[in-house]
């Protein structure tokens, strides 16, 4: 097996443009997600989750920090779970999520749609659903 | 401004890509099967009544489980081997052996977490 050296060029003589930009996005937005999704769980244990919810449970509240997750569960008290500090946790994991979920989908038909125009397509239909996603979803956690 | 490929349908299912191919493949499933699952939960907890409750028995059901959690774990523990060797580019020297510990990683816990959904499901 002959081993190749990593080539990498400098940030400086890459240049910077949109698509770096997203490329860049997609590796933070997932760092980002892991450490929201830890601070649930975390927060989830501090609140008496250790001995009123099962593993189940704790990982559907982590992925998503809405008080409706918490609802079939045996916690009894929901008001801390409905803080604006989960709504807050929540929401960014949401706009983070759909945000890369959405980017990863352009790049996925980019490789099936190939014409000018059609990528335009996927554009301005990706970007009109992210914003309802977002929207709707926001809406939920904020009302819930 | 139109790519042409030139490679057939079958020329491409015959590529051997080997284990980063494999990975990158279930990437994009595992991606994909997550966004359209989270669209489908938005929008069912946006409508509510008796389409969001349909929706949750589909949920509920331990083989759409195993697979959404499939989805899920595989696409973040991939995500977390593909972000640590961009964002430190002298690793990717390391990137075959980066995948045998991303399997040595996922096989445990996804086999863990399928025991522990198809014991709820029959265990009662």
């Amino acid at each position: 097996m002959t081993t190749t050296k990593s080539r990498s060029l400098p940030l400086t003589k890459r240049g910077l443009n949109f698509e770096m930009m997203m490329w860049l996005f997609t590796r933070l937005s997932a760092l980002a997600m892991y450490g929201l999704i830890l601070v649930a769980i975390v927060g989830a244990l501090i609140m008496g989750a250790r001995t009123q919810m099962n593993m189940a449970d704790v990982l559907r509240w982590s992925f998503m920090t809405s008080s409706t997750h918490v609802q079939s569960t045996d916690i009894t008290d929901l008001a801390p779970w409905a803080s604006p500090f989960w709504r807050v946790t929540g929401s960014l994991l949401l706009l983070l999520a759909v945000a890369h979920g959405v980017h990863g989908c352009v790049v996925i038909a980019d490789d099936y749609i190939v014409s000018h125009r059609g990528r335009n397509i996927v554009r301005l239909l990706s970007i009109v659903f992210m914003l309802s996603m977002m929207g709707i979803g926001l809406y939920i956690l904020w009302t819930s | 401004m139109s790519l042409k490929r030139n490679v057939s349908l079958a020329t491409g299912l015959r590529y051997n890509g080997q284990g980063p191919m494999l990975t990158y493949v279930l990437h994009r499933i595992g991606g994909l099967g997550m966004a359209i699952f989270v669209t489908i939960h938005i929008l069912a907890s946006f409508l509510g009544g008796e389409s969001g409750v349909f929706i949750n028995t589909i949920y509920e059901n331990w083989l759409f489980q195993i697979f959404i959690f499939f989805c899920a774990l595989f696409h973040a523990i991939n995500g977390l081997r593909i972000t640590i060797l961009d964002l430190f580019p002298k690793l990717l020297e390391h990137s075959r052996e980066a995948i045998w510990i991303e399997w040595a990683v996922f096989i445990p816990i996804y086999g863990i977490a399928v025991l522990v959904i198809i014991s709820t499901a029959f265990g009662g």
